[in-house]
């Protein structure tokens, strides 16, 4: 089998505009609905407690919300998880209750209203935690960027650093826009899939830049956009097949990891998708555009050139 | 020129046999067993206890599969749930003849079903975090500004019999926010006081502080060292009494860690009443030894409504209400044992208390001069306190040695003396975090992992090998490999698996794949140009070796951020994700080189390659 019978070059370089405004509109529109809409934070970012309760058939929920809201709770979100037996209810930090009784309380009415649920999970959150791992994970993102950017600043050229991070943090901020668009939640596994996929997609770019180091090289006489179309097109085959067996993986994930790993799963699927794109197709023409050329990978003749001019 | 030098095959294969190994424990799956580990600090368990646990057994008719012993525990193997809990009463009954105060913590418990050769060379299952097993989580957070109140109040009273030891008079000492303030009647009194305490401790910084020629003031307060000093000592003792309460629950593997400076992790596998689990983490109880103001007409004054300054109204056990003065004489801190008993006298229950030297030379100064006064002893638990008793002092105490009796059951004395030996909190604490995980869903969780893992890899696995044929077929038993190795490392270093964890270790395999792609399609194009098959392969493994080295150094920069800044899943994924991508670069590299090299590198000539079709652009 050989899906990819390339004969020429394809000329990506040409069209370096176009990929650009798309993935600028993308991120454009992202950042829109982050902003209107926010993302929808789970109970581990805000605080607060999560109760899940399985029922042996399936319940109706507004009995159990008014039930809730008579015991005390009247901002109590009662939802399906998953399936109609299974019932999430949210409950949010409040200062004037005692947070520690707040998943007892939950089951006693929940006993109370009847059907006999069994208790799957409590997740108690304090206010201080929230807050906490939010500025955990705007220290883990901003020491990802800082390693990437160094790592490969010595590896390559800081053109490729600074074009590789550019191109795949807005691979985040899109992934962002598209929970906050469908207000799916926001929870740590997303977030840890999220800076996954931030160092995952950077493989990608760090596989061009690979070739295209090594096409500046061997191959004189190609301009730069050639150099870089020819780096593309020769490792598109194992792009699209590495990404295909992760995504086989990510899918296995979706279909049956159930719930817990359903979104940690979609944050993956996006990343994977944006990630080809951006890192291909916009981390290329900004490195183009940044200037790269073949003197800097040929150290010692530029010296030498600099000291004639 | 690909052939491996034979040590190279061999180092190789020494890997894989050690990860079969250590892989080998988490496919016997877990049988029912007892655990007994020790009740109390001072009680170690030794050979001795082996022969009475195995001699109740015989006696009691109950086959056991396994007896093993570690440095904390004892834990009997039994061939079912049936036996496990005929074992446990039997063993229980035998070890804790009192069940008011148990010596040995007998719990329920799985242990690995893999055979005893395995265990003895440390190899176990992994880890299974909460969300696995089941089992309740809590984070509790040490209020230590609390600690340093604490501490400062009993500074205060420690000055209180210094000035008087050294006979300085002075106006008062009390404490006032952060600091404890000493009132002097003239400066003489004031540099005498300053000598003495800067002679007895460095822990306190002195300060003047004049407020009327006749109003001066001497603030001590807690050097920066002093107050590092308690906060650490805030947690160790916390953490300790946490251990003894956690005892009584009986939960076979407790996990009590601190995390950060003033955070204590409780994480109690298998347990569901988290109310219970609450309530033993949340008590509190100290105890207090105060004077009774017995100025007459007081009482009554504050049961009108206004209790005289320095006192506080509390109800005596029995109802009897009664007016005890601020001042504390004694805390429990100087309690050195606690024991429930009976008065030598009127044969009612007691509590007999032993206290340190301190606190014995302490109880002996103030009852002898208080002879004939009233000495109220409160149980502080829960923020409320209670006086258990407000006997009259007949003679000086001398010896540490304090009985408190009254109107207490026998119930209520053993409740008592446990409440007081389990320690008392040296600063309070609140649960920040909290997760319970059923049973039920734990049970799940494994399976949807499992069954991700599994379809994911089924799938990667029949792609590959009808894509490159028999390098692709390489490829998957490098995979294989690297997941035989990921296992291995994590059963080997007992690191925590979690959901999270499970979906990182799908997620490398997923990504893993990647370096095998890149060798494959390197070999392809070398092919493409001509290049002899054997010097394609060396070429597609020489030449890829880079960019997979790249490319997994900067996955695995977002990995360590993850693992340093992450906390509970997060941290989860990240050891599983780093320790995965470690695997992987040898498995992808070193293991599938070897295949190849078994597989071509032997022949002389080399027709074509198993890879799948080369097309070549012309043909």
């Amino acid at each position: 089998m050989e899906f990819f019978r390339i004969k020429k070059d394809i000329p990506f370089m040409r069209h370096a505009l176009t990929f650009n405004i798309i993935s600028l509109i993308t991120f454009v529109l992202a950042v829109f609905f982050l902003a209107t809409r926010g993302l929808h934070l789970s109970v581990e970012f805000t605080g607060g407690t999560l109760v899940e309760v399985a029922y042996a058939e399936a319940p109706q929920l507004e009995p159990i919300r008014s039930a809730l809201a008579t015991s005390g709770y009247p901002d109590a979100q009662v939802q399906n998880f998953g399936s109609a037996r299974d019932v999430l209810i949210r409950l949010p930090n409040r200062e004037d209750l005692d947070t520690t009784k707040v998943s007892e309380r939950t089951m006693a009415t929940l006993h109370a209203v009847g059907g006999a649920p069994e208790l799957r999970r409590v997740e108690f959150v304090g206010p201080q935690v929230g807050k906490e791992l939010a500025s955990d994970g705007a220290m883990a993102l901003l020491l990802v960027i800082f390693g990437i950017v160094v790592y490969l600043a010595m590896r390559f050229e800081w053109r490729f650093a600074v074009s590789a991070i550019i191109a795949n943090l807005h691979d985040v901020v899109i992934i962002l826009g598209f929970f906050a668009f469908f207000q799916w939640e926001f929870s740590l596994p997303v977030l840890a899939a999220v800076l996954a996929v931030l160092g995952y997609s950077v493989n990608e770019s760090v596989v061009v830049f690979d070739r295209v180091r090594e096409t500046f090289k061997k191959k004189r006489g190609m301009t730069t956009p050639e150099v870089l179309d020819h780096a593309i097109t020769s490792t598109i085959s194992r792009t699209v097949i590495t990404h295909g067996s992760t995504q086989m993986m990510v899918l296995a994930m979706l279909l049956f990891g159930g719930e817990t790993l359903h979104y940690f799963a979609m944050a993956l699927t996006i990343g994977i998708l944006f990630g080809i794109y951006s890192s291909v197709l916009v981390a290329s023409p900004l490195v183009m555009w940044l200037g790269v050329s073949r003197e800097q990978f040929m150290k010692p003749k530029k010296e030498k050139e600099e000291a004639v001019v | 020129m690909n052939r491996y030098p034979l040590w190279k095959n061999i180092l190789i294969g020494l890997v894989l046999f050690l990860g079969l190994i250590y892989t080998l424990p988490n496919f016997y799956g877990e049988v029912p067993a007892v655990q007994i580990s020790s009740g109390k600090a001072t009680l170690k368990l030794d050979a001795s206890l082996n022969g009475t646990i195995e001699q109740t057994l015989r006696d009691a008719g109950i086959e056991y599969t396994g007896l093993f012993i570690d440095a904390n525990s004892i834990r009997v193997r039994v061939p079912s749930t049936d036996v496990q809990l005929r074992a446990k009463d039997a063993i229980e009954k035998r070890l804790n003849p009192d069940p008011r105060d148990p010596s040995y913590v007998v719990a329920l418990n799985l242990l690995s079903a893999s055979p005893n050769w395995l265990t003895a060379i440390n190899a176990l299952p992994m880890y299974l975090g909460l969300d696995l097993r089941g089992g309740v989580h809590f984070l509790l957070q040490v209020d230590m500004p609390g600690a340093i109140t604490k501490r400062l109040d009993a500074t205060a009273a420690d000055l209180r019999t210094l000035m008087r030891d050294k006979n300085v008079r002075h106006a008062g000492i009390t404490r006032e926010g952060n600091n404890v303030l000493l009132r002097f009647r003239d400066a003489e009194q004031r540099e005498a006081a300053r000598k003495a305490i800067s002679a007895g401790t460095a822990d306190l910084q002195l300060a003047d502080r004049d407020d009327a020629a006749d109003d001066l003031k001497l603030v001590a307060t807690l050097s920066q060292n002093a107050q590092k000093n308690i906060r650490d000592f805030a947690i160790k003792q916390n953490i300790t009494t946490l251990h003894n309460r956690i005892n009584e629950l009986g939960v076979a593997e407790p996990v009590i860690q601190q995390q950060g400076l003033d955070r204590i992790v409780v994480q109690l596998p298998g347990v569901q009443d988290v109310a219970k689990a609450k309530d033993i983490l949340g008590r509190t109880a100290t105890l207090e030894v105060r004077l009774v103001d017995e100025t007459p007409g007081a009482l009554e004054g504050a049961l009108a409504g206004s209790v005289p300054l320095g006192t506080e109204l509390y109800n005596e056990r029995g109802g009897s209400p009664i007016l005890v003065r601020n001042q504390v004489v004694l805390t429990g801190d100087r309690l050195t044992d606690a024991q429930p008993g009976f008065d030598g006298q009127t044969n009612e229950p007691a509590v007999h208390l032993t206290l340190d030297a301190a606190g014995s030379r302490i109880f002996r100064d103030v009852t002898r001069e208080n002879v004939g006064k009233r000495m109220a002893i409160l149980l502080i638990e829960k923020g409320k306190g209670e006086v258990v008793t407000a006997p009259v002092i007949r003679t000086e105490i001398g010896g540490g040695r304090v009985q408190i009796s009254g109107r207490m059951t026998t119930q209520e004395a053993s409740d008592v003396a446990l409440l007081l030996r389990a320690g008392s909190l040296a600063a309070p604490m609140e649960i920040i975090e909290e997760r319970t995980v059923g049973p039920s869903l734990g049970a799940e969780n494994i399976a949807k992992g499992f069954h991700s893992t599994l379809w994911g890899f089924v799938a990667i696995a029949i792609f590959m090998s009808a894509y490159y044929m028999l390098f692709g077929l390489v490829s998957v038993i490098a995979l294989a490999a690297n997941l035989l190795l990921l296992v291995a490392l994590l059963s080997l270093l007992q690191a925590t698996l979690t959901l999270p964890g499970i979906a990182a270790m799908a997620l490398t395999l997923g990504m893993a794949i990647d370096a095998n792609v890149l060798i494959n399609e390197r070999i392809r194009e070398e092919l493409r140009n001509g290049v002899s098959p054997q010097a394609a392969i060396h070429a597609g493994y020489e030449r890829a070796f880079d960019t997979i080295l790249d490319s997994n150094i900067t996955t695995l920069i977002a990995g360590i951020a993850l693992l340093v800044f992450g906390s509970g899943p997060v941290r989860g994924f990240a050891v599983v994700h780093c320790l995965g991508i470690l695997t992987s670069m040898f498995s992808a590299i070193l293991i599938s080189r070897m295949l190849a090299n078994f597989i071509y590198g032997r022949r002389r000539k080399v027709e074509s390659l198993s890879i799948g079709q080369i097309w070549k652009p012309g043909n």
